[in-house]
């Protein structure tokens, strides 16, 4: 009998004993992971991977380009033609290493410039149909091959965003100071009243077992924390400590194949700097905690693949306010273990006028659903019929992403 | 002749009162709980007696008429200390300042001043959920509460964003409360015109390029309000506008912005409109012209959208999916539009149509909580005697729902899938256990001297002693909407823990 069996048959009644030694997954094949880290507002992908050998780039950006690299406060260098924020230098050792890389010009091809309905694209996986009922990443779920467990894919919040909805349930779980404090669910005579109040089939009975199972095997061996005081960070800031526990939960539970971490704040429409300022405050603390999940993850970092990616990029020129309206095309970021890094990858379209898309925007050269196919194909092996139902109408391929990933 | 008259009138009156009479059958327990679920933030057992005793018709043209309800002690006791809910908008930025990352008249500040500055403006945002919170748990205009919920996530702004800080209180009260079963051009006017819209979405800084006022960061378009404007607040995302549409409307609102006058000395109504700073030419705007002119073309943009049969649709969409179901049945939707249309956005007249339609009679239980209405509805059930929302803010915040920090302009969802996920569960039934035992001490100060000014009930700390909730009163009046496997549940339950099976329960976090 397998684990879910029994609590299937238990009705959720009695877990606790049934954890199972995790660490003796440790002796199987390493699990291929996946981790999406999605960026909502739509990072100004110019001013992260900055194309400083374009005169464009400069003059649609008298206020907010970062400088050349070698210039005071100037981006990183990444090639002849590409630069990295400076507030992302924490990334630089990734970068050297050959284990980060980027897409630029990039994106979901709809032309519309919602956010909702573009974020809504990138995470239901057809760019244009608002109709697709679940998410790709779980459809990748479904088409993952062995036994289900409570934890396949975790979400880090409180809510279960689009991307992960669907048929097959999904945990998600706040990973703030506080995740492992005490619940009145962890005391046995609560706990078995309210499993008997949801001892049903609907949705709802569903939840609360996931929910018991999930918190039961995830923050059972989560490292008592000290209670750190919260102060209401916004999101980003608290994203090094949100990834370093993310790590430590990967490490230690090895039925975690997919994760997902949304943060937001990016939408500058206003003063939002150059090398310093509003959108630099935000990239540090990404920055800094990419490689904190990188350094936590140790051996298991060559088994796992995390993509950054957002649902537009923002206007080539600045606005009238010293910042960037709605785009189109963007840069995405992957790294990880199999990454065959230290190149920014994609056909460059170019910023001059008329290689701009409708006269504002960095044009589209790769669809994302091209990258994250190859994602799927190589890294977490999915077969090529399995890529027909998470990605339906992608189109056939042309991006130029030629060996980004080691299979 | 008139012997006939008044026979015949007799007779118009007898003829309407008959189907008045049919109607007003006694309404079941569970058809009031139904209503009350829906039009007020649940039940509490002196509101089903009274539904019951005026029936379910009257009851819904009161709520429709809050202004006629007098406010109850139990809540002006409560808002009396939220003193900064008393000041407009100029006023606050003129007592409050720029929020504490600004620098203050151009000197730096220390870290300790920056410090004492946040904590203070927090205060201001304090006093503002403290505020929403009571009306919602003690108001009897529920409807209006019900409704500033609806209006807030539709025209949403963020607390965190600069001066909204201090602003978003004052949103609330100026431009939704008072508008929340009005006109829906009125509203969004209002919205439009209130500093903390303006600065939310950019529209302060939104400049005619090489206009006389241009300069620095006020330099040239900012699209951000022009695109959620007509993506969010009106016709919606289909609603058939061009990129050219949201250029032209971007170029029409150039000028709205602050008056700085009124904000150093902190009179008058903050906004203003900078002539200077604004883009007088004709427009053509979703097809139609709009003659040159000054402010008037923004306002004459207003009426364009709040007139549009787009956005009728999408606000009858909107409110059928937030008090019918998540899939709103289309016809319901299309006969709110009509109304909207033909009542010319009159929010109560579309109001009044959809809760007396057989779709929302019929829709019994389909909709889940939002974690807003979820932690509301528990306290007004448990007669729970609040003094101090923090417990119930933070519940909120771990739920995914902090009550004013929704980053995004489109607010708060209220549909199922946005709220229903195994963690929301877990913390649902924490929460329902912690209210249950009364271990949240709600009728006691919190600690911290800020927040204790929000209270009025100063037990010393060494007598305070947990309330449960009566878990007796709390069963007997949600029973009739209790399935017979809770109650089941519930009556073999250990008697500690009676009360949380119920708030705990699958049912309970429906409406």
């Amino acid at each position: 009998m397998n684990r879910r069996d029994f609590l299937g048959l238990a009705g959720g009644a009695a877990i606790a004993p049934v954890l199972g030694p995790i660490w003796a997954a440790r002796a199987d094949e390493a699990p291929q992971r996946l981790v999406v880290v999605m960026l909502r507002g739509a990072v100004d992908g110019l001013n992260v991977v900055v194309p400083y050998g374009e005169e464009a780039y400069y003059a649609g950006r008298p206020t907010i380009a970062v400088q050349k690299p070698g210039a005071e406060k100037g981006a990183l260098a990444l090639d002849g033609h590409f630069a990295l924020h400076p507030a992302l230098s924490s990334l630089m050792p990734l970068w050297s290493d050959k284990k980060l890389a980027f897409i630029h010009a990039a994106g979901s091809p709809d032309p519309n410039r919602s956010h909702f309905d573009a974020q809504q694209f990138i995470e239901n996986g057809t760019p244009g149909r608002p109709t697709t009922p679940d998410g790709w990443m779980n459809r990748t779920l479904a088409a993952l091959p062995g036994a289900r467990t409570p934890t396949d894919a975790l979400s880090v919040g409180p809510t279960l965003p689009f991307i992960l909805r669907g048929p097959v349930s999904v945990a998600n779980l706040p990973l703030g100071p506080k995740a492992a404090a005490p619940m009145a669910i962890d005391q046995p005579q609560v706990a078995s009243a309210f499993d008997r109040l949801y001892a049903g089939n609907d949705k709802q009975a569903a939840a609360y077992r996931q929910g018991r199972e999930a918190r039961t095997e995830l923050v059972a061996d989560m490292p008592a924390e000290q209670q750190m005081a919260d102060n209401g960070a916004p999101p980003a800031n608290a994203f090094p400590a949100v990834a370093d526990r993310l790590a430590g939960l990967m490490t230690r539970d090895r039925h975690i194949r997919l994760a997902f971490v949304a943060l937001g704040g990016w939408d500058t429409h206003v003063d939002q700097g150059s090398d310093a300022g509003q959108l630099a405050g935000h990239l540090k603390p990404l920055g800094d905690g990419l490689a904190a999940l990188a350094k936590g993850l140790g051996p298991d970092w060559n088994d796992t693949v995390v993509v950054v990616i957002s649902e537009f990029g923002r206007t080539v020129r600045e606005n009238g306010n010293r910042g960037t309206d709605h785009g189109h095309g963007n840069a995405i970021w992957i790294a990880g273990g199999k990454v065959n890094g230290g190149r920014v990858y994609g056909d460059w379209p170019g910023l001059a006028d008329a290689q701009l898309y409708q006269n504002r925007d960095l044009a589209i050269t790769t669809d994302y659903r091209h990258l994250l196919a190859m994602v799927l194909e190589r890294h977490l092996r999915l077969p090529d019929a399995a890529m027909a139902k998470i990605f339906p109408d992608m189109p056939a391929s042309k991006g130029n992403l030629g060996q980004i990933l080691s299979a | 002749m008139v012997c006939c008259r008044r026979l015949l009138a007799v007779f118009v009156g007898v003829a309407l009162l008959v189907p008045l009479s049919v109607r007003a059958e006694p309404a079941t327990d569970r058809q009031i709980i139904h209503l009350l679920n829906r039009i007020a933030f649940g039940p509490t057992a002196s509101l089903v007696a009274h539904v019951k005793a005026i029936g379910i018709d009257r009851y819904i043209d009161e709520q429709l008429d809050p202004a006629a309800l007098p406010e109850p002690p139990a809540l002006t006791e409560r808002l009396a200390p939220l003193d900064t809910l008393k000041l407009g908008a100029s006023q606050l930025f003129a007592q409050f300042g720029p929020p504490s990352e600004e620098t203050a008249g151009g000197m730096q500040q220390t870290q300790g001043d920056s410090d004492a500055r946040m904590k203070r403006d927090d205060s201001i945002l304090q006093q503002a959920r403290a505020a929403r919170l009571y009306r919602a748990v003690y108001s009897p205009g529920q409807l209006q509460e019900v409704m500033v919920d609806f209006w807030f996530n539709h025209f949403n702004i963020y607390a965190y964003e600069g001066y909204d800080l201090l602003w978003i209180g004052n949103y609330e009260a100026e431009a939704i409360r008072p508008n929340a079963l009005g006109k829906f051009r009125d509203l969004l006017l209002a919205t439009a015109r209130h500093p903390a819209m303006l600065y939310f979405l950019n529209n302060e800084a939104n400049t005619a390029p090489g206009s006389p006022n241009a300069h620095d960061l006020f330099s040239g378009l900012n699209e951000n309000y022009a695109r959620e404007i007509m993506e969010l607040h009106t016709l919606g995302v289909d609603g058939g506008y061009t990129q050219q549409d949201v250029t032209t409307l971007a170029r029409i609102f150039t000028g709205w912005g602050f008056n700085y006058a009124d904000l150093q000395s902190g009179s008058g109504s903050a906004f203003a409109f900078d002539p200077l700073r604004h883009d007088a030419s004709v427009k053509t705007f979703l097809g139609q012209s709009i003659p040159a002119g000054d402010e008037e073309q923004g306002v004459a943009a207003i009426d364009i959208l709040s007139r549009s049969p787009a956005t009728a649709h999408h606000i009858a969409f909107e409110l059928a999916q937030y008090f019918v179901a998540d899939q709103p049945p289309p016809a319901l939707v299309d006969r709110l539009a009509k109304t909207f249309l033909d009542s010319d956005g009159d929010i109560k007249v579309v109001l009044k149509t959809l809760l007396t339609s057989e779709e929302f009679r019929d829709s019994v239980g389909q909709k889940y909580k939002t974690p807003y209405q979820y932690v509301i509805s528990a306290v007004r059930a448990g007669d729970v005697d609040v003094r101090n929302v923090v417990p119930l803010w933070w519940t909120m915040e771990r739920l995914g729902m902090p009550l004013y920090l929704c980053q995004t302009p489109d607010g708060y969802k209220n549909t199922e899938a946005a709220w229903l996920n195994p963690t929301a569960t877990t913390v649902r039934i924490d929460f329902a256990s912690l209210l249950g035992s009364g271990a949240f001490l709600l009728y006691a100060p919190e600690k911290g001297e800020e927040a204790t000014k929000l209270v009025a009930d100063r037990t010393p700390a060494s007598e305070l002693k947990p309330r449960p909730i009566d878990a007796v009163a709390l069963e007997k009046l949600l029973a009739p909407a209790l399935s017979e496997q809770t109650r089941n549940v519930v009556a073999f339950g250990a008697n500690w823990l009676k009360a949380a099976l119920v708030l705990g329960s699958p049912d309970f976090m429906r409406r």
